[in-house]
C-alpha cells in the first residue's frame, strides 16, 4: 500500500475551522475562523495556507476528507430551506404530537420542540398501506398532481415525503416523487423509505423532514466546493465524514445530509479508537471535553458503540426528549452541558450546580476578561493551579487569576460560607461528579462495565479532568494523545469508509422466511457496495450483516452480528443461540421459551483507510525533564502545594513524572494528581497511571 | 514540592451533593434496566414505571424522574406496608418482596410492586423498590366493569418471591397461570427484580467508593434538607384555606370532586371532604393514589427543584373521609382508578388559583385517553366468524392541557401523568388494528389569553373487519375542562362509531364488524380573557388552521 499517501481533513466548528494536512506521515495543522454565510472561504483558505507551506497545490492531493457541524446549526438556528410535509391522510400532526410526553415531569412551563415543517405546510394524501405493506388504499395520483401545483404556490424549495409503513412498501412515496418531480423540477425530495426506512411514524417522519430541511443548504454548499476544489485543480476525492463514524461521497451526503449532523463528535471517537490500535488497548472509554459541552463514548476492540437514533437541537438543559429526534447511524455517545464554559450557579436550596449553561466564547469565563462576571469551569481550574496561566492558547489569551477568584467568590463562596479555593474545588468536583455520572448510567444502558477501561481524553478541557473522572470511575489508567486540540480533524483522517443500509422487515424467528430475507439481505449488499466502491480506489470492500432481535414482547432490541457467508440463507437456530448468548451477557440471564422476533436488518460496507504509517516514535531521551515553573495546584483532596509545570513539547518518550505536575501546551493542560504518574510513550503519547490502583492490584 | 501554609477546610458539603446526586443516578440506572427488560408495551413504549432507593425505616430517599406520579408516591408508601409485615431485621441478603394489592401497592391490580433489601458489610443498608404496569392479571380485563376487586383480577398479597436468590415455583407457576398472557407475566417480574439487583450492584459500589458504613446520616441530611426547601417555598404564601369543586362524568352519573386546601406556614393540607361517594364500579380511588397525585400537583406548582423524597412528601398531607371516591375500601373495585385520580391537580389547582395565580394551568383533559382494545372473539363466535387474530392493546391517547399563566396549553400531551404515546406502527404491527387517523383537532383548545392545548381525533377500524371491543374509561365527555381566570372551556371529548353512534365513556363495548371506532380526545381550558389574546398567536392559529 502506499503509505506516501498526501491527504488534507477539514473540520467546521461553530466557530473555527479546523485543517489538518498530512504530507508522507507528517502533520501540520492551522485553525482558521469559520465563514458562516460561505463555509467554503475558511476551508479553501485554510488549505492553502498549509499547502503553501509544504510548496504544494491542491494537485499534489491523493484525499480530501471533511466533517462539519454546518447540518447541525441550520437547524439549530432554524434557516433551512422552504420545506412541505406531504404523508397520509390522517397524519398530518404526527411531528407536533410527538411522542405526546413531557421531557421535565415537574416543570409545567416546559417548551416543546418545534416541528422544522408548520403545519401549513404540511400535505396530506388519502393513500394507506399495512404493516405488512400490502396496500389499504391505492394512491389517488389526481391528488398528486393537484399537490404538484399547490407547492409551486406556496414556493417550495424542498419536500418530505413520509407515508405511514412506508418502510415495509416503498411503492406510494417514489411514485409520488415521480408524479411531482415532473411539475417541480428545481425541488429536492427526501423519501422516508430512502432517508430512513424504519419503523415507528413519529422518528421516520421526523428524520425525513430535516433531511429535506437542511438538504438545498447543504447539497449548495458542497456542490459549490466541490467547483471551488476543481477549479483549483483537486482531483482526488472529496469524502465526508458522517455521524456514523464512517466517509461517505459528497454525492451521498449531498442527498442525505441528515446523516452529517454529528460528524464531528464522530472523528474524535475515531482518534479515540485509532489510538487504543496504537497502544494495544481493547477496551476504552473517550472522553472528549470543549467549551459546552463533555461527550464520553464506549469503544471496545477498535469499534465505537453504535445507535440509530439522537435527538438534535435540544432546548432544554440537554434534557432527552427534548429535541427532534433523527434516526440514522450515530457513534453512541452520551453528551452532557460539561465544558470550561460551564457556569456554576447556587440554586434555591443551596445546592451548587454546574451547567448546562455556557458562558461560551462571548462574554466567555471570568478570568477572559471579556465582560464576563459569572464563574466557570475554566475559572475553577485557573484558581485550582491546574491552568498555565502564562501560556494559555499559546500566551495569546492573558487569563486573570482575580478575576476568576472574584467570580467564584462572589457567586458560589459567599452564598455557601466557602472561600474561593474551597468553592473551586467543588465546582470542580461537582463537574467531575456529573460527567462520572453521566458515563455510569450510560455504560449500564448498554451493559458495559467501565471500571476495566483506559481513558483516552482529548479536546482543551478534557486533559483537566480527566485523571479525576478516571478516578472516580475506578480507572487505572489515562491517555492523552499527541493534537489532542485538533483531535476530531485528526479522527477524519483515520475513519473507514463505510456505508451502513437498515431495512426494517418485522417477523417472528420461528416464522422468517428464509429465502425473501436473503433476497433482501443480498440487494442491501449490492446498494451498500456501489456507494463504497466507486471511491475505493480498488481497496477491498469489506461487509457486515447484523439482526436486531428482542424477546416477542419487550421493547428494545439487541444486535447480532450474522455469518460473513451471503451464498447460505440465515440458520435461524444459530441466530437465536448468538442473541441468547448476547442477552445473558448484557442483562445476565437469558429467559428459557421466549418467542424471538427480529425488527431490523443491517448491512455496512468499508473500505478501509489504506494502511499508512502515522505511528511515528517520538525520540526517547535520556535527560531528565526540568520544569519551567512552579503553580500553586490545589489537588483533589483539597491540599495545596507547589507543583512543577512542564512544557509538553520538552519532554521525550521515556520520561516519567510522579504527581502532582501540570504539563502544558497551548491547546490544553494535563493535570497529574498526587497518586498518578505520567510517562511519555514511544509515540508521544502522555500515559497517566493511578498508582493506588496498582498497587491494590499488585496485593491481590 | 513543598506545602504551602494555606489551610483548606474540609469540603463536607460537596462531598454531600455528590453523594446525593450519585443515589439519584443509581435509581435513574434502576429506571432504565427496568424499561430495557420490561415486556408490557405501556412500560417500553410509554414509560409506566417507578423505581426508589429507600431507608431501612421505610423513607423514600430517593427516585428516579419517570413518567408516573401516581406509582412514585404510592410506591414511598408502599415500602412501609412491606416493613410491616417482614421486619428489617428479617430481611436476608437476595430477597425480593413482590405484592399487587391496590391499597398497599399503586392503586390497581395491573401494578406489581417489587422490594429488594440492598445489604452491604453483612448488614442491610436500605431497600430498592420498584414497579410497572403489566399487562394482564386475569379477571374481566383492564376496564372499570368490576363490581369489586375480586371480579378485577389475580390479587398477591406481599410475598417474598425470591428468598435469598432461590425463586418461589409455585409462585410463579400461580401467576403464569393467572394470566391471559403468562410469558409477559412472568418476563415482567423477572425484570423488576431484576432492575432492583442493578439497584443494589451500584449502591454497593458507591459504598466502597464513599467509605460511610452507615448511610443514616446521609439519608437523614437529604430529608431534612428537602424539607427545609419546601417550607421555604410554601412559608411566603398567604396562610388560610380555599375551596375548590369540579364536577366530571363519572361511570354511571356525575362525581364531583372537592377539595379544600389550608396553606400554614409548614404545611399543606388537601382534603376532600364532600366529594362524591363510592361508585359501583371499578373508577374508585384508593387513598395512597388520590394523596399521590394532589402531592404531585402541589410539588409542581410550589416546589418543581425540590426532589421527590419522604422530607419533600412531608409538607403536604392529603385526607378524604373513608368511602368517597378518592378514599375506596376494600372491596371497592379500582381498576380505572387513574380516571378520577388524574383529575385532581386540577381540582388542588382550583384551591391554588386563589393564592397563586401564576402557578397553576387552567383545567386540561387531565385523564389519560387510554384505549383498551381487545379481539372479540366470543362476538365472532356468535357472529359466525371462525378466526380471528387474538389481541390486547393499550394504546394512550393524550388530550389538551390547560393553558398556563405564561404560554399556550400542549396539545396532544399528557398531564399530570407523563407517559408517551406508543406509534401506532408498533401497535398496528402487534394487532390486526388500522389507525386511520391520528392529529390534532382544531378548535379544540379553549379560547383565552392563552389557548389551552387542542386534543386529537382518531379513528380505528380492524384490518379483517371484525368486530372488536374497547374498554373505554374516559372522561371528560359530560363535563369539559374549564378554563381560568376568563378563559373559555376546552372541547368536550367524544367517543362513537363511523355509522353514528355514540359510544360510553365508561365500559366493555362492541365495535361492530366493519365499523369504525372515532375517537375525539379534550382539549384544555384557556388562561384569561379571550380578547387579551395577542395577535401574532391569533395568526399563527390561523395560518396553521387550528381554529374551528
Amino acid at each position: 500500500m502506499n503509505a506516501q499517501m498526501n491527504r488534507v481533513s477539514v473540520d467546521i466548528g461553530g466557530t473555527f475551522t479546523d485543517v489538518v494536512l498530512e504530507i508522507a506521515g507528517e502533520r501540520s495543522s492551522t485553525k482558521v475562523l469559520t465563514t458562516k454565510r460561505a463555509p467554503e472561504e475558511a476551508v479553501l483558505e485554510g488549505v492553502e495556507s498549509l499547502l503553501a507551506q509544504k510548496g504544494l497545490s491542491f494537485a499534489d492531493l491523493d484525499l480530501f476528507l471533511h466533517g462539519t457541524t454546518l447540518a447541525t446549526n441550520a437547524i439549530i438556528e432554524r434557516r433551512g430551506a422552504n420545506t412541505a410535509l406531504v404523508t397520509t391522510d390522517g397524519f398530518r400532526d404526527t411531528i407536533e404530537i410527538g411522542s405526546e410526553s413531557r421531557h421535565d415531569q415537574y416543570d409545567i412551563f416546559i417548551k416543546k420542540p418545534q416541528p422544522l415543517v408548520g403545519r401549513k405546510h404540511r400535505f396530506v394524501i388519502g393513500e394507506r398501506v399495512a404493516a405488512d405493506g400490502s396496500v389499504l388504499k391505492a394512491l389517488p395520483e389526481d391528488q398528486v398532481a393537484e399537490l404538484g401545483k399547490t407547492l409551486k404556490t406556496a414556493g417550495i424549495e424542498s419536500v418530505a415525503i413520509s407515508f405511514i409503513h412506508a418502510y415495509a412498501n416503498p411503492a406510494h412515496e417514489l411514485k409520488v416523487r415521480e408524479v411531482l418531480s415532473a411539475a417541480l423540477p428545481d425541488v429536492t425530495f427526501s423519501l422516508s423509505c430512502e432517508v430512513c426506512p424504519e419503523v415507528r411514524e413519529y422518528e421516520r417522519t421526523s428524520t425525513t423532514v430535516a433531511n429535506a430541511y437542511i438538504r438545498p443548504i447543504m447539497a449548495g454548499y458542497l456542490g459549490r466546493l466541490k467547483t471551488e476544489l476543481a477549479q483549483r485543480g483537486l482531483r482526488a476525492p472529496l469524502l465526508l465524514m458522517t455521524s456514523g463514524g464512517g466517509l461517505t461521497t459528497v454525492d451521498q451526503a449531498a442527498a442525505f445530509p441528515i446523516r452529517l449532523v454529528e460528524s464531528g463528535p464522530a472523528g474524535g471517537a475515531i482518534l479515540a479508537s485509532k489510538i487504543a490500535g496504537d497502544c494495544g488497548l481493547k477496551e476504552i472509554v473517550s472522553f472528549d471535553m470543549g467549551g459546552t459541552t463533555a461527550k464520553l463514548c464506549l469503544i471496545d476492540n477498535g469499534t465505537p458503540l453504535k445507535s440509530r437514533s439522537f435527538e438534535v437541537d435540544r432546548t432544554e438543559r440537554f434534557l432527552r426528549g427534548s429535541g427532534l429526534p433523527v434516526r440514522i447511524p450515530v457513534i453512541e455517545m452520551v453528551e452532557i452541558g460539561a465544558g470550561g464554559g460551564s457556569i456554576a450557579q447556587v440554586d434555591s436550596l443551596g445546592r451548587l450546580t454546574v451547567g448546562p449553561e455556557s458562558a461560551s466564547s462571548e462574554p466567555g469565563p471570568a478570568c477572559y476578561n471579556r465582560g464576563g462576571n459569572r464563574p466557570t469551569v475554566t475559572d475553577a481550574d485557573l484558581v485550582l493551579g491546574r491552568i498555565d496561566a502564562t501560556n494559555f492558547a499559546g500566551g495569546k489569551v492573558g487569563l486573570r487569576r482575580d478575576l476568576g477568584e472574584k467570580a467564584l467568590g462572589d457567586h458560589v463562596g459567599s452564598p455557601l460560607s466557602l472561600e474561593s479555593v474551597v468553592a473551586a474545588s467543588a465546582v470542580a468536583a461537582i463537574v467531575e461528579e456529573n460527567m462520572s455520572n453521566a458515563s455510569r448510567v450510560h455504560a449500564a444502558e448498554h451493559g458495559k462495565d467501565l471500571r476495566k477501561r483506559a481513558m483516552i481524553a482529548f479536546g482543551g478541557a478534557a486533559p483537566m479532568h480527566a485523571a479525576q473522572l478516571a478516578r472516580k470511575l475506578g480507572l487505572e489508567k489515562v491517555i492523552v494523545p499527541i493534537g489532542a486540540g485538533v483531535g476530531s480533524a485528526i479522527g477524519f483522517l483515520e475513519a473507514p469508509l463505510a456505508y451502513e443500509i437498515v431495512r426494517s422487515r418485522h417477523s417472528r424467528l420461528a416464522d422468517v422466511n428464509e429465502g425473501a430475507i436473503h433476497d433482501l439481505i443480498l440487494q442491501m449488499h449490492a446498494e451498500a457496495i456501489s456507494v463504497v466502491e466507486p471511491a475505493a480506489n480498488g481497496r477491498p470492500v469489506e461487509m457486515r450483516t447484523s439482526a436486531f432481535l428482542r424477546y416477542v414482547g419487550q421493547g428494545h432490541e439487541l444486535e447480532v452480528d450474522l455469518p460473513l457467508d451471503t451464498s447460505v440463507n440465515i440458520d435461524p437456530t444459530k441466530l437465536r443461540q448468538r442473541f441468547e448468548e448476547h442477552y445473558s451477557a448484557v442483562f445476565g440471564r437469558f429467559l428459557e421459551n421466549h418467542a424471538i422476533e427480529i425488527l431490523t436488518w443491517a448491512v455496512t460496507a468499508t473500505a478501509n483507510q489504506p494502511l499508512h504509517d502515522t505511528v511515528k516514535e517520538v525520540r526517547p531521551t535520556s535527560a531528565k525533564p526540568k520544569p519551567s515553573g512552579w503553580t500553586d495546584f490545589v489537588d483533589f483532596d483539597g491540599k495545596s502545594v507547589k507543583a512543577p509545570v512542564y512544557l509538553r513539547a520538552e519532554l521525550g518518550s521515556g520520561h516519567s513524572i510522579a504527581g502532582p505536575a501540570v504539563i502544558t501546551e497551548s491547546e490544553t493542560n494535563t493535570v497529574v494528581p498526587a497518586h498518578f504518574e505520567v510517562a511519555v510513550d514511544r509515540l508521544g503519547h502522555l500515559e497517566l497511571t493511578n498508582t493506588a490502583i496498582g498497587v491494590a492490584a499488585a496485593a491481590e | 514540592m513543598q506545602q504551602t501554609d494555606r489551610p483548606i477546610p474540609a469540603i463536607n458539603e460537596i462531598e454531600f451533593q455528590i453523594m446525593w446526586n450519585r443515589l439519584i443516578a443509581v435509581v435513574e440506572e434502576q429506571a432504565q434496566a427496568l424499561r430495557r427488560t420490561a415486556f408490557s408495551p405501556i412500560v417500553r413504549e410509554s414509560g409506566d414505571l417507578s423505581a426508589g432507593f429507600f431507608h431501612p425505616d421505610g423513607r423514600m430517599i430517593a427516585q428516579a424522574v419517570t413518567g408516573t406520579p401516581g406509582h412514585v408516591n404510592t410506591m414511598a408508601a408502599s415500602v412501609r406496608h412491606f416493613l410491616a409485615r417482614f421486619p428489617a431485621s428479617s430481611m436476608k441478603d437476595g430477597d425480593v418482596y413482590i405484592t399487587n394489592d391496590p391499597w398497599l401497592g399503586t392503586g390497581h391490580l395491573h401494578d406489581f410492586v417489587a422490594v429488594t433489601p440492598a445489604f452491604f458489610a453483612g448488614s442491610m443498608v436500605g431497600l430498592f423498590a420498584s414497579t410497572c404496569h403489566f399487562m394482564d392479571v386475569g379477571g374481566i380485563g383492564f376496564g372499570p366493569d368490576g363490581r369489586d376487586v375480586f371480579e378485577e383480577g389475580f390479587y398477591v398479597p406481599p410475598l417474598k418471591m425470591i428468598a435469598e436468590g432461590k425463586l418461589d415455583g409455585t409462585l410463579i407457576t400461580l401467576a403464569r397461570s393467572n394470566s391471559r398472557y403468562p410469558a409477559e407475566m412472568e418476563g415482567d417480574l423477572m425484570s423488576l427484580a431484576a432492575c432492583n439487583a442493578i439497584g443494589v450492584g451500584r449502591l454497593r459500589e458507591m459504598l466502597g467508593e464513599f467509605p460511610l458504613g452507615d448511610l443514616t446520616p446521609l439519608c437523614d441530611q437529604i430529608v431534612s434538607r428537602s424539607r427545609e426547601a419546601a417550607i421555604a417555598a410554601i412559608a411566603g404564601l398567604p396562610t388560610g384555606t380555599t375551596t375548590a369543586e369540579m364536577v366530571i362524568d363519572g361511570y354511571d352519573k356525575p362525581v364531583a370532586l372537592v377539595a379544600t386546601t389550608t396553606i400554614s406556614s409548614d404545611l399543606v393540607k388537601v382534603d376532600f371532604t364532600g366529594t362524591s361517594g363510592l361508585s359501583a364500579r371499578g373508577i374508585n380511588v384508593p387513598l395512597s393514589y388520590a394523596q399521590a397525585y394532589s402531592t404531585y400537583a402541589i410539588a409542581c406548582a410550589l416546589f418543581p427543584q425540590v426532589p421527590n423524597n419522604s422530607g419533600s412528601l412531608s409538607v403536604v398531607e392529603v385526607t378524604a373521609p373513608e368511602d368517597t371516591m378518592v378514599n375506596a375500601q376494600r372491596p371497592a373495585p379500582v381498576s380505572s382508578r387513574h380516571v378520577i385520580g388524574q383529575m385532581l391537580p386540577d381540582v388542588v389547582y382550583g384551591c391554588l388559583a386563589q393564592i397563586v395565580p401564576d402557578k397553576v394551568l387552567a383545567e386540561g383533559a387531565s385523564s389519560l385517553w387510554n384505549l383498551i382494545l381487545e379481539d372479540a372473539h366470543d362476538a365472532c363466535l356468535t357472529q359466525g366468524i371462525g378466526q380471528t387474530a387474538r389481541f390486547s392493546a393499550l394504546s394512550v391517547q393524550t388530550g389538551g392541557t390547560g393553558a398556563r399563566p405564561n404560554d399556550d396549553g400542549l396539545s396532544a400531551t399528557a398531564f399530570p401523568s407523563g407517559v408517551s404515546g406508543v406509534p401506532i406502527e408498533i401497535l398496528e404491527t402487534m394487532t390486526p388494528l388500522v389507525f386511520w387517523r391520528k392529529e390534532l383537532r382544531p378548535g379544540s383548545g379553549g379560547q383565552g389569553r392563552f389557548r389551552g392545548g387542542l386534543g386529537q381525533t382518531i379513528e380505528i377500524g380492524h384490518r379483517d373487519n371484525h368486530p372488536f371491543y374497547i374498554y373505554a374509561a374516559l372522561d371528560r365527555i359530560e363535563h369539559t375542562a374549564r378554563g381560568r381566570f376568563g378563559g373559555a372551556e376546552g372541547g368536550a371529548g367524544y367517543l362513537g362509531l363511523k355509522s353514528g353512534p355514540r359510544l360510553r365513556g365508561k365500559g366493555k363495548q362492541l365495535v361492530p364488524a366493519g365499523d369504525t371506532l372515532v375517537v375525539q380526545t379534550p382539549g384544555g381550558g384557556g388562561y384569561g380573557p379571550a380578547g387579551e389574546r395577542d395577535s401574532t398567536r391569533i395568526e399563527a392559529d390561523r395560518i396553521n388552521q387550528l381554529e374551528n
